[in-house]
């Protein structure tokens, strides 16, 4: 059979049992069945209703060129929608109305195109399969002895090999010349910066007041009932004119009250609150989401990211969740006008673990 | 060489009009013929599944061209400015450049909501694409020699999918995706020794920084892109060279390959799927919303809404994070060991490494060094497919954590409840489904042998004289039981001593993987078996 490896040949030449390949390589632990059955070959052909009924094959040509007309109006809908919808109202609704119709038009024109050529092949166009035949990925061995040679006269006419101290300085040269390169990107954080540093500390200092977030307004101890809980950012964030959500990406607070009674302070933090009301960290301390999500009647405060808990009435210990530490508590006081102001900084790095904290 | 023959003339060559001379043209210039005549007409095999990589290509075309729209009017910085665009709820608000121009692409440039829309939904596609291709690849053990090396090519570009998507998620600066960045800081943070100092390289000091959204567009746009093109161009030159697999099915065979010719039936079905997808991409697009940035606002590193979720393909790894105990954090030589975060990094780029060298696993276990270019059904190689089966349902419990919070506030579950199970489902799932999926494929092998070699019921109940009943199995064409007998078998590897009489460790634990492999083993029908069950009968 003739068979050729570019134009392919008509099924039914082919017909091959599938065991040949077997003897080509080593089939490792391959079972070779000796009584196997041979492969019976192509079956016949079956021809499709368009092909024997020309009232079905001029049904399907007419499809097929209504779906290309469709494509044609649904382009020339879409331009029209561009100019028909504008959205420059201001108003929402006509935003939806020129994405709609602009885009059931695109949708009309590409679907149509695409079924059209689908039922065009499928349909229409000669449905014989071809049979080209598959030769071994690998070389054949004048090929690679070819190209061993190469290889040889290469290292001949060089002295690649022979000449090992320069082939060795060349491969050295190349491995220490990108180097320079990865020091450049040295310059991607500030040289003057100290990472530890700069992760230790927050906005937060002796008689900062606690202010609303994101107002900034200053809050009275007295204006914080039982049960509340408030988000807040230390006085002054809102003027910053640099760095302002670097700060406040470690500085954001949770505000809460809670029954006095209810709060198991350590005695070491029993001047850290005032009256029930306490202070903490809002960036979790698994990877730094803000710590949002305040369930009253527990004092519990749950991550939306990973689902961390905490208990506000123990030091916010996590009691859930793939966090480790606590949230930092900021430790609070009232100054002489009744406004919540910080006692110092929180005393520990807030915010996601670093391999250099401790 | 004659160079008597006058230069200008080409009298013949006029003939054909238009096309002809510019075909000659071009050919003159380029050798195109050459190129027409080698793959006009080779057979291209056919299959639904096989349509899954064209589609992460179609995709992934589609992606490109409505990204290079989306780069004419993003402006990737993240400088505050007062939104004053047509969105009214976010009228003055404070927010970056990059966000407030994707707030005008989507509100006052007319189709550009479309546009975006398609670009993430698009991006979406790639990924899912990319996935279900792999599962395809995978199950039917098309990754097999002489294709090892496009897997790995292809494993690849699956990652860098990810990271296109990634860093395109992120790049609107808005509150969902700033979440999403600073989680990403904070497993930075977590990494031991080279942590701290890698979050303020990637940011350009202090977390958010003004940098981020800069650097991710260059890698989203530029550089990305670029990798995932020139890859794209090597896994398509690949199938070239090794031709598309097959399924089995009479007439085909190792040796040949099978199918419509790409010129014109192939390029005629492929083109126009191109557009289907489109279409579809198109569809979706104007009728459903992605990524609402207008309901999220700009990134505060302060508030943040219940119920967030990472997009689709960052689920695994997000879910991976929530499922960790409580408690996994050490500090110890005064350094803090973060394995809340390190357990789930490695755990999953060991997961993602057995994936990318599976191809490599199976052929030292099988030895098997020949080509293969029929695809196997997946029942037909029992102990991959169950492994395949407990790859995904370890993928599939992670990607279920990620949405852990949402599955307890809809089925009224604890969160515990629901953390519980799914680290139940993660550690002792994978083995559940091994076991059943290997239980299943083995049952199915069996039932296509009875098949063989009983013929299938055919509904037709004969009363015979002596007053029993039968019903007539007819038996199988051999077309149709070539399909069902054709496949591979493999036995385990036996141990034999070297020439020293000795048995390596090396060969002991290949041999005891070949036993898990295919200890349990259902061979083909031969046809000493179907003769003798066809005298049984008589």
């Amino acid at each position: 059979m003739a068979q050729d490896d570019n134009g392919g040949t008509d099924i039914a030449a082919a017909g091959s049992s599938s065991h040949e390949h077997e003897v080509a390589a080593s089939p490792g632990t391959a079972v070779v069945v000796a009584d196997g059955f041979e492969n019976p070959g192509f079956p016949p052909h079956r021809k499709r209703v368009t092909d024997e009924d020309p009232k079905k094959a001029k049904t399907a040509e007419r499809a097929v060129y209504t779906m290309f007309y469709l494509s044609i109006v649904g382009s020339v809908w879409a331009i029209a929608a561009y100019m028909i919808f504008p959205m420059e109202s201001n108003d929402v609704f006509d935003v939806r109305l020129n994405n709609l119709s602009f885009g059931l038009g695109v949708s009309l024109a590409l679907l149509a195109i695409g079924f059209g050529a689908v039922h065009w092949a499928k349909a229409l166009m000669h449905d014989v399969e071809l049979v080209d035949e598959r030769h071994p990925v690998r070389g054949s061995e004048e090929t690679r002895a070819g190209a061993v040679k190469v290889f040889q006269d290469a290292d001949q006419e060089s002295g690649f090999t022979r000449r090992s101290v320069i082939r060795n300085s060349l491969i050295g040269a190349l491995v220490v010349f990108p180097l320079p390169a990865v020091v450049l990107f040295r310059g991607l954080a500030p040289q003057d910066q100290d990472p530890v540093e700069l992760l230790s500390h927050t906005m937060w200092t002796q008689g900062t007041r606690l202010t609303l977030d994101p107002s900034g307004v200053p809050i009275k101890a007295s204006d914080i009932t039982i049960g509340s809980a408030f988000h807040v950012i230390p006085e002054g964030l809102n003027e910053l004119e640099h760095h302002r959500l670097e700060e406040k990406a470690k500085a954001a607070v949770l505000l809460m009250r809670l029954n006095p009674e209810e709060l198991n302070e350590t005695p070491d933090r029993a001047d850290w609150s005032y009256q029930g009301i306490v202070a903490y960290s809002k960036i979790c301390t698994h990877v730094g989401c803000p710590v949002a999500l305040y369930e009253q009647h527990t004092h519990h405060l749950l991550c939306p990211c990973h689902q961390s808990q905490f208990d506000v009435a123990n030091h916010c210990e996590v009691i859930f969740g793939p966090a480790k530490r606590p949230l930092p508590q900021l430790p609070i006081a009232v100054d002489d006008e009744g406004y919540l102001v910080a006692q110092s900084d929180f005393t520990e790095p807030v915010g996601p673990s670093f391999w250099e904290r401790h | 060489m004659s160079t008597a023959a006058p230069t200008t003339s080409a009298p013949e060559k006029r003939k054909g009009g238009f096309t002809a001379a510019a075909s000659n043209y071009i050919d003159e210039r380029t050798s195109i013929s050459t190129v027409v005549k080698e793959l006009g007409r080779k057979a291209f095999p056919d299959h639904w599944s096989f349509l899954l990589g064209e589609i992460a290509l179609f995709s992934f075309v589609v992606v490109l061209i409505s990204g290079t729209f989306l780069t004419f009017f993003f402006q990737a910085s993240m400088a505050e400015v007062h939104y004053e665009g047509s969105y009214v709820p976010l009228k003055g608000i404070e927010m970056s450049v990059a966000m407030a121009s994707t707030l005008d692409i989507s509100f006052d440039l007319r189709g550009g909501l479309f546009v975006r829309q398609m670009h993430h939904w698009a991006a979406l596609l790639f990924v899912a694409a990319i996935g279900l291709h792999m599962l395809r690849i995978f199950f039917t053990g098309a990754f097999r020699k002489p294709r090892e090396l496009n897997w790995v090519i292809g494993f690849v570009l699956f990652v860098l999918a990810m990271g296109e998507g990634f860093t395109g998620y992120s790049l609107p600066d808005d509150l969902l995706s700033g979440n999403g960045l600073r989680i990403i800081d904070g497993m930075i943070k977590g990494m031991p020794v080279i942590g701290t100092w890698t979050s303020f390289l990637l940011f350009g000091g202090e977390f958010p920084g003004t940098a981020i959204v800069g650097r991710l567009y260059t890698l989203h746009i530029l550089l990305l892109p670029a990798i995932i093109v020139a890859l794209i161009a090597v896994h398509l030159l690949f199938v070239v060279v090794h031709k598309h697999t097959q399924y089995a099915a009479p007439g085909k065979t190792q040796q040949n390959a099978v199918g419509p010719p790409i010129l014109p039936v192939y390029a005629a079905k492929a083109g126009g799927f191109f557009f289907i997808v489109f279409g579809v991409l198109a569809l979706i697009a104007s009728l459903f919303t992605i990524n609402p940035i207008w309901n999220y606002g700009p990134y505060d590193p302060s508030p943040v809404s219940a119920g967030t979720q990472p997009d689709w393909y960052i689920g695994f790894a997000d879910g991976a994070l929530r499922l960790i105990p409580p408690g996994w954090e050490f500090v110890w030589l005064e350094r803090t060991w973060s394995f809340n975060i390190l357990v789930p990094l490695v755990g999953l780029l060991v997961f993602l490494g057995l994936v990318f060298i599976y191809p490599f696993i199976e052929a030292w276990i099988t030895g098997d060094k020949r080509e293969h270019h029929i695809a196997d059904r997946p029942r037909n190689a029992p102990t991959r497919t169950a492994i395949g089966a407990a790859g995904v349902t370890f993928y599939a419990g992670l990607w279920a954590a990620a949405s852990s919070d949402l599955i307890a506030t809809h089925f009224k579950l604890t969160m515990e409840g629901v953390i519980h199970s799914l680290q139940a489902v993660v550690i002792l799932g994978p083995f559940l489904a091994y076991f059943i999926t290997k239980r299943v494929c083995l049952a199915l092998q069996k039932k296509d042998r009875e098949v063989v070699l009983h013929g299938y019921e055919s509904g037709r109940i004969v009363k015979l004289p002596g007053g029993e009943f039968i019903e007539v199995h007819q038996p199988l064409d051999e077309y149709d039981r070539w399909r069902l007998v054709s496949y591979e078998s493999y036995a385990p590897l036996m141990i034999r001593p070297d020439a020293r009489g000795r048995i390596s460790v090396w060969q002991k634990m290949r041999a005891g993987f070949s036993r898990w492999f295919f200890e349990d083993r259902i061979a083909p029908v031969t046809r000493a078996e179907l003769e003798a069950s066809h005298s049984d009968h008589h």
